[in-house]
């Protein structure tokens, strides 16, 4: 995973590649959480675009950063979702409360 | 097409080994020549299925094994996936859609519903104290 902030947004990218299953997911989290600490950002987008697999370990760590974020007015935005992605996404029910763009940039500039 | 196959595979209640488990399912699921689609589909229902057995089957337990049984029966792959663990006391509340006893977890309760959704059909066996079985199966489109 790789993990930018862009000042101007305080916004926390995280380019997910790999896999995230419940074995990946705890170290995930504590990367992108330290990250947080260490930005304060407000905002995190999820760069899925390099992503080859997830299950709903996934959606639990999206879950996850959208309520540290949305107390504080934080968004969440999912990018370069595939359509497989998209299918386990949707029947989350997730699209409810975390926004959806293209790419990072134009996840940059909806916020 | 017709065919018959089987394969058995089993290994330690490990998440390290959830990876190893969708991968071999995968392989053996290929001979069905699915789409990608069909085969993300098949990898994420094993996945939920094989996270279940780690982290609720064997629960605060000492070890176990993870099994997984899979059948070729023309078009269509079953899926059983079994652990020698806790069981589950109300399946009917395990199965519904973000129900999770592990929230601190970050789980999102959303496992049974992902297997649903992706197979053609699940069913559950368990009992208390000694284990649970998922058995899934998906029927292969023909081309």
């Amino acid at each position: 995973m790789q993990l930018s902030y862009h000042n101007a947004k305080r916004t926390l990218v995280a380019a997910v590649d790999g896999e995230i299953d419940h074995h990946s997911a705890a170290a995930l989290r504590q990367a992108i959480d330290n990250e947080f600490l260490k930005t304060k950002a407000q905002n995190i987008i999820f760069d899925f675009s390099k992503l080859r697999f997830m299950d709903s370990s996934g959606i639990g760590l999206i879950m996850g950063r959208y309520k540290l974020l949305a107390p504080v007015g934080g968004k969440v935005l999912l990018a370069g979702v595939s359509p497989q992605l998209d299918r386990l996404i949707s029947i989350s029910g997730i699209y409810k409360i975390v926004g959806w763009a293209k790419d990072v940039s134009e996840a940059l500039a909806k916020l | 097409m017709n065919m018959e196959n089987h394969m058995k595979l089993t290994f330690d209640a490990k998440s390290a080994n959830e990876g190893f488990a969708r991968v071999a399912v995968a392989a053996f699921a290929a001979q069905l020549d699915p789409t990608l689609e069909e085969i993300s589909d098949i990898k994420t229902a094993l996945s939920e299925a094989v996270t279940n057995a780690i982290i609720h089957g064997y629960e605060d337990m000492d070890g176990g094994e993870v099994e997984i049984e899979c059948y070729i029966d023309g078009a269509t792959v079953e899926i059983a996936v079994r652990d020698h663990g806790r069981g589950i006391a109300d399946v009917k509340q395990a199965m519904e859609p973000l129900y999770t006893s592990h929230p601190e977890m970050e789980r999102s309760g959303m496992g049974f519903t992902v297997m649903e959704t992706f197979m053609d059909s699940i069913g559950v066996n368990t009992r208390v104290g000694e284990g649970t079985e998922v058995k899934m199966t998906k029927t292969i489109r023909q081309k």
